[in-house]
């Protein structure tokens, strides 16, 4: 099962900001948005897990229709989505090992112990061992971030949604992180939609690279296919010159 | 539109709706939270907690302010009950006051800075950090997180802490008797029971439970729907506050006007 955005219009206000968009994540791939800071690509993130909901069109994860479920049925998708907040969102109440836990509270049959066990695990993956009792405010912004992404995937879920899952760490930790990813699809076979500004960790995690622009997909392709790309905005993205853009409008 | 200046129809056409539109939004709240008791095993966790900062750490304030009315009441009835009128009957203003008007408001005034503005701070702070959206792809309904067990601590707790306060005002206000007033206990004590009757302390716990009511779900309403960063937050901490301190004198005019 998959990820199917179809014609999906939303607007805040005057602020028209997804407009027609269609994108398809297929089972089991890894795919990367990139775009213009203010494009719409945590708006749309906000879409696959019905924190918003579309104006108009269809948005249908695990060949659920996400706008039309009650509370109920909205939970138990939700049970199999896991998504990386990009601030964390944190629960600043508690410390990293409840933060973690959270999910896992939600589980139907899981003892305390084995949740225990699962959140260390959780926080070994992201190289945060030790920090169980430490409050998010005692964290630096990379560890937050980070205890953000053990909170996601502590449930195993099915789908993964990263909003810029690796803005702000150090290079050797956006190498972590980046592998993390990819072992997720590997071992787990998880579907993957990851927000990212750093286009080297997209080509590395990625299996197809789509880019948002004016509210909608302006370009979308394989790794190779977006390297090869010629088009002006694209390329002006990619290489960060505002001159090329500005010579494709 | 023509200028910058609103017409006074548009204007009063925008208030409207806005009015509207935050019932609509506070009725959606409702029932969703009605709906959301049903989830005992999420909120039932957390309403122990909530009972005690709510309740517990409200008692200070409560007694202490109790304390001072009670002083004043007993030298103000005192005052008032001049030339033929019997002593006694200090003790019995002291308590009918006590009880039945200044016990409830002015403690539910209390609590309405004290609680109201805690949590709409909050759950508004939850919601411009994007927790509240967190909780939800963690597959919990907020409402059933943060909404209904802070209500339900405030129906039960506010009559505990105003039942409380009530009573230390009335023994503040016979301490005071005896030590200022030259009256004696027997006296102070025989007015007190005077006027008393059971209903006046239902009358109380009914008013306490609606201003708990208020309270915390004009504080969770106002935090739920704050927005923007810290500057949204302290607007919902201050409309919580100035809300529920209206709608707790408007309901203590409507008790008053059923019940008694
Ligand atoms: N809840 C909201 N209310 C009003 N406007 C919103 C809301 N969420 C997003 N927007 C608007 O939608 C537009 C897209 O926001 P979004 O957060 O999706 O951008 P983004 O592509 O993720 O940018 P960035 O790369 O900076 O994170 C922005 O103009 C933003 O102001
Ligand atoms: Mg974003």
């Amino acid at each position: 099962m998959s990820i199917l955005l179809k014609d999906v219009h939303r607007a805040f206000g005057q602020n028209h900001v997804l407009r027609g968009l269609d994108l398809e994540v297929l089972d089991g791939e890894t795919l990367s948005i990139i775009g213009f800071s203010g494009a719409g690509k945590s708006v749309i993130l906000k879409h696959m897990v019905g924190l918003l909901r579309p104006d108009s069109g269809d948005v249908i994860v695990d060949g659920r229709n996400v706008s039309e479920l009650d509370v109920g049925e909205l939970n138990e998708l939700r049970r199999d989505i896991g998504y990386v907040f990009q601030f964390a969102a944190l629960f600043d109440s508690m410390n990293i090992a409840e933060n973690v836990a959270m999910g896992l509270r939600r589980m139907p049959d899981m003892y305390d112990d084995e949740i225990m066990a699962r959140v260390s695990e959780c926080l070994a993956l992201v190289d945060l061992e030790g920090t169980e009792d430490r409050y998010p405010s005692e964290l630096s912004g990379g560890m937050v971030k980070r205890a953000g992404l053990a909170r996601a995937i502590a449930t195993k879920p099915k789908y993964l949604l990263y909003d810029e899952p690796t803005t702000g760490l150090d290079p050797v930790t956006v190498t972590v992180i980046d592998r993390l990813i990819v072992r997720m699809k590997e071992e787990l076979g998880v579907t993957g939609v990851v927000i990212t500004h750093d286009i080297a960790s997209a080509y590395r995690i990625s299996d197809r690279i789509v880019m948002l622009h004016e509210g909608r997909i302006r370009t979308s392709g394989t790794v190779d296919v977006i390297k090869e790309s010629r088009d002006p905005l694209l390329r002006s993205f990619l290489e960060g010159r505002p001159e090329l853009a500005e010579r494709a409008s | 539109m023509n200028g910058f200046v609103l017409t006074p129809v548009e204007y009063v056409g925008r208030w409207s709706i806005n009015r509207v539109r935050s019932l609509g939004k506070a009725g959606y709240l409702t029932t969703g939270a009605l709906r959301a008791l049903r989830n005992v095993e999420i909120w039932g966790p957390r309403l122990l907690t909530q009972m005690v900062s709510v309740g517990v750490a409200s008692v200070p304030i409560a007694v202490f302010i109790a304390v001072f009315t009670g002083i004043v009441l007993a030298l103000q009835a005192s005052y008032t009950l001049t030339g033929a009128v019997p002593m006694y009957l200090v003790g019995s203003m002291v308590g009918k006051s006590m009880i039945t008007e200044l016990g409830p408001v002015l403690t539910g005034l209390a609590l309405a800075g004290r609680v109201g503005a805690s949590t709409a701070a909050e759950v508004g702070t939850m919601r411009v950090t994007e927790q509240i959206d967190a909780l939800e792809t963690l597959a919990y309904d907020p409402l059933a997180y943060l909404v209904v067990p802070r209500v339900l601590a405030g129906v039960l707790m506010f009559p505990v802490v105003i039942v409380l306060a009530s009573a230390v005002g009335v023994l503040t206000g016979w301490a005071a008797s005896l030590t200022l007033l030259d009256m004696s206990s027997a006296e102070f004590v025989r007015g007190l029971r005077l006027f008393f009757v059971p209903f006046d302390v239902q009358f109380a716990v009914i008013k306490s439970l609606s201003f708990g009511l208020i309270v915390t779900s004009v504080g969770c309403f106002y935090g739920f729907h704050a927005k923007g960063g810290a500057g949204g937050v302290g607007v919902a901490a201050t409309r919580a506050v100035v809300v529920s301190s209206v709608l707790i004198l408007v309901l203590d005019a409507f008790w008053a006007v059923v019940l008694l």
